[in-house]
Formats: C-alpha cells, structure tokens, sequence
C-alpha cells in the first residue's frame, strides 16, 4: 500500500494524503504545495550543451515525499542485506544504499509514460516506478507475489505497465536495449523518452559506444544515465577509464554531469533531458553518486575503499540526509515528525517482510513454463529424455 | 546452518581424496614429493603462481584479478609478479579475449580471467571468429595459442540465472579451440599449467562450486597433466559413466550407491571435452556395453549429445541399451528451482537401473 502511494510522488499531493491526514492537525504544512526554489548543491557541469538552472523549483509536499521516499528505499535495502544474510534471498544481490537521489530524483522530473532500463541494481528503480514493498521482497526471496512471479530473483524486476523494463543481469547489455524502446517511441509520436542507466564499469563495454552512436545517428530520444558510484565491482573508476569524465564520453552527444546525492539537481538535470531528447536527440547524464554497500553481497565492500571515505560521504553527501537538513531548515517539518516518518516506513518494511514470507513459493510446473510464448507445443524434455516430458503451456 | 556447511565441506573433500583417484603417475611422484593439502582455489593460484615463475612471458589479466579476483584465485599474484604482469582490465569481455589474442599473437602466454563463464558471451565472438580460426586463416602465419581463458562455471546452489550457467557445449562446436574441465584441486592444478604451456588457444572452465568444497592432497612442484587424455576413475563392469568437472563429485555417489545395490559402474573423467579422447570411452563402453552421460548444462545440444552419437557409431553392436543422458532441464538456469534443474544424484540412479534392466 506503501508503494501505491510512492507511485505518485513525482506529482507529491497524492502521496502526501494518508500522511498529511496523520499530521493535519498539527502541520498543515505538509500538504502545502506551494512552490518554492532551492539552489543545487553544485553547478551542472556540460558537455555540448547549456547547463540547465541551479535553481529548482520544488514545494513543500515534494520534499517531504522525496525524504518519505528515499528513507524507505534505505530501509528496504538494509531490510535486504539482513535478509539475505539469513539466506531467505538466495541468488546474488545488489543493494542501492547510497544511490537513492537517483531513482527518486529522476520518478520526479518524468513521467511513467517514460521507460526506463536499468541493469541489476534494481530494487529502488522499481519502487520508483511505482512497485510495492510486498512484491520487492517477494520476488527477492523467490515467493509467487514477486514481480516476477518469484521467478528473477534481485537481478530481475520489472514493472511493464509503469515503464520499466528491468532488471537485467550482464554488464552494460541495457543499453542497446534502451536505444530500441526510444526508436519505437519517436516512432509511435508519443512525446516520451528512455532513461537507460547504467554504472561506471558498464561504461567501458564496447555496447555502450554501439548504443550511443546508433542513438545518436537516429536522433533517438534516449538518455544515457550514468550512475557512477566510483566502483566498477572492486575496480575504482580511474583505474578501469582512460577518462572518468562520463558525461564527455560520448562525444558528439552532448552530456551533462549531475550531483547525484542531490535529488533536486536529479530532478532538475531528467527533466532538462527529457525536453532535450524530444528535440535533439540523444543525452548523457553522469550522476555522480555513491553505493555505501559492497558491490554485491559477497563483496564487503572495504577492500578497496577506506572506511573513512564511506563515512565521509555518509557525513557530507548522504541524499537522505541532505533532504532532511533542507526541510528543517525551510521550517517544512520538525525533527521529530522526520524521526516518525522514518518508523512508519520502518514498520512497513517489517509488514512486507512478514506477509512476503507467507507468499508461497511457485509451482515447480512453473519451471517450465515462459521458456517460449504459450500454446507453441513446444516440448521440455526432462533430465531423462524417455521419462520425463512436458508441453509447454 | 554453518556447522551444516562444514560437514558437507569435510564430506565432499573425503569423497575427492578417496573417491577421485588420481592417475598412476601422480600417485607414483606424489611419494618422493611434497604434498599440499589444498582447495581448488588454492590449486588454481598456485598453478598461476608457477606458470607466472617459469615463463617471464605470461601475464595474467581480467577483471579485478590483481585484488586477487571474486574467488581469490589470483591472490598474491600482483604482489610477486608485479602490475606490469598481473593487471585488472575494465569491466569489457570482448576487449579481454580480444586483447589476449594479440598478447599471444606475439608469441606470450595470455591468461585472461573472464569473472563468470555467464559472462563469457560477450566475447564469443573474439572467441569462436578470432581465436579459433587465427591459425588457419592465415595458414599457420600467426596464431593464439599462448592464450588461456578462465572461467568459473556452473552451479553454486544459488546462483540464479547468470551466476551458474555452463557454457562448455557452445565452444566444443568450433574447432581450432580447446575445452579443459577439471574435477579437483591436483587435477586443476595439472591441467591448468598443461593448457597455459598447449600452443592453442583454450576454455578452462573451473568448477565454481569446488573453489572451496573439493580439497585434496596436491603435489607442491610444477607437474602437467596431458590433455584429450580421458581418465577411468573408477572401475566397473555393469555400465559406462561420462562426466566431467564437478558433477563427477556427484557421479562419484552414485557409483557407490548403484554398488550397494548390485550394479558395478565405471566411471571416466572425459578432463578435455575437445579434441576429447573417444578411445578410452568406446574400450569401456565395448566392455560394459552401456553408457550414461551426465552434465549440468541443459540436456538438448549438450556435450552428452556428441558423446552419445560418437559411441553409437562406434559401439552399435556392443550397446545392450539406448544411451542414457541425465542433464540439466531444457530451461534457463532457475532460481528457486535449482534442485528440480540439476542432475541429481537420484536421477542419474534411476536412469541406471533402467539401463541396466533395459
């Protein structure tokens, strides 16, 4: 339920009710929607194109909703890392701690008519486009009432009827892809865009050189996004890139290099992009971010960053952060209606968590089925070709 | 849970040092040598640490391997040989192997990390278009055979859909490359430092699952172990099983199991699936008179099924039952679905009773 409400943040009023009603009483300042501007943190940085404006228009239901939003994509996370270390979520699985100015930033300055593509860590990407809690751990932990029908597991998450098309396992293999969904959307005239995000180590696979030079030759409305959290796995981005400046990397596509701890600068840079795609084709946009979490699982993540850089950035960059320090500052919320909404959303996670474990696993026949489109005849032979052998349905 | 995982660790590393016979001749030199006892992992590092020494021409590189790699493999390496000869590449496959064809074009020894064998596939093409047909192509001008790529495999119990694929059918299909699957730590050892010394260009898949599981008694010094030269591991006279990797430690049960219930199975570690060693399996399929193949790849287009048609041709007469073929699903690699996927000790018992009793 959580969820349905995040869905509609970009447009904040929505989402605000049930929460406005708790507080209404007390601060009908949450639902105030009047606008108001906040300077970015930095200034854009442009590859071949005029920056957009530092200052960004936002109100005051939206910034409570961007920090409602992101607390609950932390939870979610660290709510996973638990998991996963009680071996409920099996497979591998990649946390987003860190990250979140990117997913709730970018849901701000678009619609869901806009697709987007992303690579394997995914969990809050999909939050953003509008999935729900109870899905999330389902799908992670294997269960029926996954996305995915518990059959993707952390790598694999989709969302069709929001835009978003995964949720994909290999290094860099999205992008190409983001390219074909922006060709069938200037086809189809619709006035939407493709965001295709990917991380700094994808930005060395040769796919993405393919990708941008046919989006660029086509005049695609899709939008390179790379989130660069300075770590390829356990590689630091300058020892993996000639030119960690990811926003020049195209070339002759022009880029634009985004504070990617600043959901507003997020926001300000998807929107900019979008009107920017729809008329002169394709854009880079480098978030620059950071994931406080290893890799992936198996990865503590200390190896090859001191412990000291992680609680720097915690201490200066933190988007959670950063977003509760402006609604204090403009007077929007006090401390300790930030410290409730963190234990709302705390308690959600624990809700999900439990009924997710209920959620049945899926029917071994659904081992077999989706492998090819239904009512083909293909047939599934079993581990003994003699014995064992199914239709497919 | 932990304790639960240390009792299949000692178990499994029982089976390796009793059921995993090593070949006479490692038996013979492990008298007068040192032995180790050591994981897969560690045999595979110290089979890169002795190539490295013995050759100031060979390099190892791949993704993070100077870190020592996602399964340590690599450890130590950087430190002693240096970054000039052990580096991390980007996060780029195709540029990896591309890469490594050059490097050994020039007459080095390449020893290109690729991090998953699911990841393999990006560079396919450098692969199967340029490694493969280098040779040939320019009539024995240049060629890669210095190159080396390894790659992880297989299953771990939870890997999911690109952490456990097994990809070693897609690469028997083109000549000119060799395909190596070692089964234990001596064995990855041997056949490791055998295939960075071949002049050709070949796929070392190591068994994932074993890095830690398999440990073994391994001579310390510098041995090689022949490729396309299949191993009986196991003697019987009832039925022929083919495996290779680490689904042999699986195969291995199942011989113990069928002995109980009367059945003698001969079991052959196939090490080099191409140019593979058809004669050792057609003399025991010629004695047994029936043969089962077990990999963990999907069961349609696998390597069983080259086996299968080869010793059909050459053991029509001698067969007293079809062959028997217990594989991975024709699906993609599951989830949560692994046990139903996987050919399971239970499974491949059943398909040899009902070889047996054909």
């Amino acid at each position: 339920m959580a969820l349905s409400r995040l869905s509609s943040s970009s447009a904040g009023s929505n989402f605000i009710k049930p929460l406005s009603a708790a507080l209404s009483l007390r601060r009908p300042i949450s639902s105030d929607t009047t606008t108001f501007t906040i300077e970015t943190s930095v200034p854009f940085t442009a590859h071949n194109c005029d920056p957009p404006s530092r200052s960004v228009d936002t109100t005051p239901s939206e910034l409570l909703s961007f920090f409602r939003n992101m607390a609950l994509m932390r939870r979610m996370e660290i709510a996973a890392d638990s998991l996963y270390k009680a071996k409920l979520i099996r497979g591998f699985c990649h946390l987003y701690d860190g990250q979140e100015a990117v997913a709730v930033g970018m849901e701000a300055g678009i619609t869901k008519k806009d697709c987007i593509i992303t690579a394997y860590r995914d969990h809050c990407t999909y939050l953003g486009r509008g999935g729900t809690l109870l899905e999330v751990f389902s799908e992670l932990m294997g269960r029926r009432d996954g996305c995915s029908k518990g059959k993707g597991g952390s790598m694999h998450f989709y969302k069709k009827e929001n835009g978003f098309y995964g949720g994909h396992g290999i290094v860099g293999a999205q992008v190409p892809l983001g390219c074909g969904l922006a060709f069938a959307q200037k086809y189809s005239k619709d006035e939407n865009v493709t965001f295709a995000l990917y991380g700094d180590g994808a930005a060395n696979q040769g796919q993405l050189f393919e990708a941008l030079n046919i989006a660029a030759l086509w005049d695609l409305p899709a939008i390179l996004v790379c989130e660069n959290n300075h770590y390829g796995m356990g590689t630091a981005e300058w020892r993996a890139a000639k030119s960690p400046a990811y926003y020049k990397r195209g070339d002759y596509v022009p880029g634009l290099k985004v504070d990617g701890m600043d959901v507003l600068a997020v926001k300000q840079a998807c929107r900019f992009a979008k009107e920017h795609a729809l008329k002169n084709g394709p854009l880079i946009l480098e978030m620059d971010t950071y994931r406080y979490h290893g890799h992936s699982m198996s990865d503590p993540g200390s190896t090859y960053r001191t412990r000291d850089e992680i609680s720097g950035v915690r201490q200066e960059r933190d988007p959670v952060e950063r977003v509760r320090k402006l609604l204090l500052s403009h007077e929007i919320a006090a401390e300790k209606e930030l410290k409730d909404i963190e234990k709302e959303v705390r308690k959600e996670v624990d809700d999900a968590i439990a009924k997710a474990k209920e959620s049945p696993m899926p029917d071994p026949s659904d081992l077999f089925t989706n492998v090819y489109v239904k009512g083909f005849g293909v047939e599934v032979f079993g581990a003994d070709r003699k014995e064992v052998r199914a239709t497919l349905p | 849970m932990s304790t639960c995982v240390r009792k299949f660790g000692r178990w499994v590393s029982l089976v390796s040092k009793r059921g995993f016979s090593t070949s006479t001749c490692i038996q013979e030199d492990a008298s007068q040598q040192s032995l180790k006892s050591l994981n897969l992992c560690s045999a595979v590092n110290q089979a890169l640490h002795i190539a490295l020494d013995t050759d100031p021409r060979s390099y190892v590189f791949g993704e993070d391997v100077s870190f020592g790699g996602v399964f340590r493999c690599t450890t130590g390496l950087a430190d002693r040989f240096g970054k000039q000869r052990v580096f991390n590449t980007p996060l780029c496959e195709q540029g990896i192997v591309g890469f490594g064809i050059g490097l050994a074009a020039m007459g080095n020894r390449a020893i290109a990390e690729i991090q998953f064998a699911d990841y393999i596939f990006p560079a396919f093409d450098q692969i199967v278009n340029e490694a493969a047909k280098f040779r040939y192509r320019s009539g024995n001008q240049f060629n890669c055979g210095g190159l080396t790529i390894r790659a992880p495999y297989g299953a771990v119990g939870h890997g999911g859909h690109y952490h456990s694929q097994s990809p070693e059918a897609f690469f028997c299909h083109v000549p000119g490359i060799k395909v190596v699957i070692p089964r234990s730590p001596q064995q990855a050892k041997g056949l490791l430092l055998s295939c960075i010394r071949d002049p050709n260009p070949i796929v070392f898949f190591e068994p994932k699952w074993l890095y830690r599981l398999a440990v073994e008694e391994v001579p310390e010094d510098d041995y090689m172990l022949p490729l396309s030269e299949a191993e009986v591991i196991r003697q019987g006279t009832d039925i022929t099983l083919v495996g290779w990797g680490a689904q042999l430690a699986i195969m291995e049960q199942v011989c113990i199991d069928a002995e109980k219930e009367g059945i003698s199975c001969e079991l052959i570690d196939l090490k080099t699936l191409i140019p593979w060693d058809k004669e050792t399996v057609e003399a025991s399929v010629k004695k047994t008179g029936r043969l089962l193949i077990s990999h963990e790849a999907p069961v349609t287009g696998g390597f069983g099924a080259e086996i299968s048609a080869s010793i059909v041709e050459r053991c029509f007469t001698r067969l007293e039952a079809p062959v028997a073929r217990i594989c991975g699903l024709d699906t993609p690699f599951p989830l949560v679905f692994e046990p139903y996927y996987m050919p399971t000790k239970n499974k491949i018992l059943d398909a040899i009773k009902s070889t047996v009793n054909y």
